[in-house]
């Protein structure tokens, strides 16, 4: 019975954890479709999202899922700026090695990492919570249930809002004329081009987009975790984990991904060791490339086409 | 007839800057630049040539550096057999990281091996019985107190690949791999085993990067699967050598690495500014991609004719 707990448990854990990777990997994921660049400095922005969370939870007190309508603005800006001024030129310069964008991009999170170092110190800081710890137990609510899970307050907020942001950001694509628009840039920028839609300022704003929602993870996952000045590497792989999982470009895809991203992590982590989960992240981005190169995404439109 | 001779006066003059008596710091500066040529040229045959951007080359490094280590700290051999005993053992990780890593393209190519390299650290900090964990790898019994033999190493190494590369990037191999580098769709409509080329491309830079890291456990006679296997100190440092210097020339890894070890080590000497040389290193990497997208040598025309138009506007 102790068993089937630890099972549960840690596939709920998974889950909440897969909600919050979906929102992050969605983020690299835009960007990835129309710009057909990776942005290695997504986890960085993610970290300067989460300082500005700390910042404003100790100056003035502000509930850090509140400092998203702070944060996410102002990530959305820094993006546009990063993408007009330093991207948008490179793409347009001719160079030996191709990757030029990438590394460039590499070159950002350096920096943005290296300035919270050194404004920040590399010590590790939380946002303590009035409500951090409070759980709901399975047992309290339902006397006769064989199993006693639990969930925590912050985790299933963070759960909840992130999902939202997600449908929200799902909506916007699908329904609305910008959202169409961007759409149709990923898919083919020249024809898109020629029905009239302004592909450039398309990317712009994608870019803003994407590190809007990176920066909106930020907010939600201060609340559960700590900060230091280099966790935005390991998220910047997260996400890449996940776009490669869900399938180059495809947003349900990325959905899907972090949630099974999120779901395998917290297994090695109950079964395999603590310190062997980001192997374990890894393990399934290389099965992903040798037995399903096309990620999630191949999968759904193989069902499609039955 | 004075650019045929160059490169024998170059390497003559390294034979005897030995022996000009510097003190064992600056010795240390020259080993460090010639370890950082020999690195950056392995990654130049890869990156440059044919096209492969590697942002894992910290895992070759790293398994070279293991290699020697663990020869020494669980078979009590010296730790000198792991130059050629690392050699057989990069190769094989190459070959499975080029199995996986390969099959993708451009930057996603570049993001595999990036995970590639981080996820070998985390084995290398987890499995504690064979490699030590995070205590890292010490080796007690120094060769040589003094700094000129492994200066002469390390040069001999650097020797060699110089003429690897040279050989290489002349034949038809190096044909094959540019072809790949600039087009691979047509490369493969030819006739090339693109997957082929790249695989020997990748097992060729791999080896290389994992003598230098062979050669690092001796020299430093200290490692730890943070340093061996860094990110931003190993891989992206190997980058930013070939990207400064200019990718697919000949020279560029050498004169990015005299660069980028000088400027690290101003950067470090200066107290305040030490904390902050990711963010110049990573200012310097925007400057040239956006400035110099080939690098100084690539493109030195470009820098001579900024000076020039500068002189003759008074």
């Amino acid at each position: 019975m102790i068993k089937l707990e630890i099972f549960l448990q840690t596939l709920i854990q998974g889950l909440l954890l897969g909600g919050l990777y979906s929102l992050i990997g969605v983020g690299m994921t835009i960007i990835m479709g129309v710009m057909k660049i990776i942005n290695l400095a997504h986890g960085e922005l993610m970290m300067v999202a989460m300082y500005i969370a700390y910042v404003l939870f100790t100056a003035f007190q502000i509930d850090p899922y509140f400092s998203i309508l702070i944060a996410a603005p102002v990530l959305f800006f820094l993006g546009i700026a990063l993408q007009k001024y330093l991207i948008n030129p490179v793409l347009r310069v001719e160079a030996i090695i191709p990757e030029n964008q990438v590394i460039l991009t590499v070159g950002i999170g350096m920096v943005l990492a290296n300035l919270a170092t050194i404004i920040f110190q590399s010590d590790y800081r939380q946002t303590p919570l009035s409500y951090a710890s409070k759980t709901w137990y399975l047992q309290d609510y339902w006397k006769s249930s064989p199993v006693d899970l639990s969930i925590t307050a912050p985790w299933l907020v963070t759960f909840l809002v992130a999902v939202l942001i997600t449908l929200g950001l799902w909506f916007f694509l699908a329904r609305t004329d910008m959202g169409k628009s961007i759409r149709a840039t990923a898919q083919d920028s020249e024809a898109a081009m020629i029905m009239g839609v302004n592909v450039d300022r398309m990317r712009v704003i994608t870019f803003g987009l994407g590190s809007a929602l990176v920066g909106a993870a930020g907010c939600l996952f201060i609340p559960i975790y700590y900060i230091y000045p280099d966790i935005g590497g390991q998220f910047t792989l997260i996400s890449f984990v996940i776009t490669i999982l869900g399938g180059l470009g495809s947003t349900v895809g990325a959905i899907l991904g972090g949630l099974v991203l999120g779901l395998f992590e917290s297994l090695t982590a109950t079964y395999v060791g603590m310190g062997w989960a980001p192997v374990g992240r890894f393990a399934i981005f290389v099965a992903a490339l040798v037995f399903l190169p096309g990620g999630m995404a191949s999968l759904l439109k193989s069902k499609r086409m039955k | 007839m004075m650019k045929n001779a160059f490169p024998y006066i170059g390497l003559g003059a390294l034979l005897l800057f030995p022996l000009l008596g510097f003190s064992s710091y600056l010795m240390h500066i020259a080993i460090l630049v010639i370890m950082w040529s020999v690195i950056g040229m392995a990654w130049n045959l890869l990156g440059g040539y044919c096209g492969q951007v590697s942002f894992g080359h910290a895992a070759f490094f790293g398994v070279g550096a293991y290699t020697a280590g663990m020869l020494y700290s669980k078979l009590g051999l010296s730790a000198w057999w792991g130059i050629p005993a690392s050699i057989v053992v990069v190769t094989l990780v190459a070959l499975v990281i080029g199995y996986i890593c390969l099959r993708l393209r451009g930057p996603f190519f570049a993001l595999a091996t990036l995970s590639m390299g981080v996820i070998l650290r985390i084995t290398a900090e987890n499995l504690v019985k064979i490699t030590g964990g995070d205590i890292g790898i010490m080796i007690r019994e120094r060769t040589w107190v003094e700094k000129i033999w492994y200066y002469y190493i390390i040069l001999a190494l650097a020797v060699m690949t110089f003429l690897v590369v040279k050989q290489v990037v002349g034949s038809k191999l190096g044909y094959y791999f540019v072809a790949i580098r600039e087009d691979q769709d047509a490369a493969e409509s030819l006739g090339i085993d693109t997957t082929y080329y790249k695989t020997v491309a990748l097992c060729l830079s791999g080896v290389i990067t994992g003598l230098a890291g062979a050669f690092y456990t001796n020299y430093m006679g200290y490692i730890d699967p943070k340093v061996v296997f860094a990110l931003h100190d190993i891989s992206i440092i190997t980058i930013m050598v070939v990207m400064v210097g200019g990718a697919a020339t000949f020279s560029g890894p050498v004169v990015g690495a005299v660069i980028m070890v000088l400027l690290a080590e101003m950067i470090r000497s200066i107290p305040k500014l030490g904390a902050a040389h990711h963010t110049f290193f990573g200012l310097l990497l925007i400057v040239i991609i956006i400035f110099l997208p080939n690098g100084i040598v690539g493109d030195f025309e470009k820098i001579r004719k900024l000076f020039r138009t500068r002189q003759e506007q008074p």
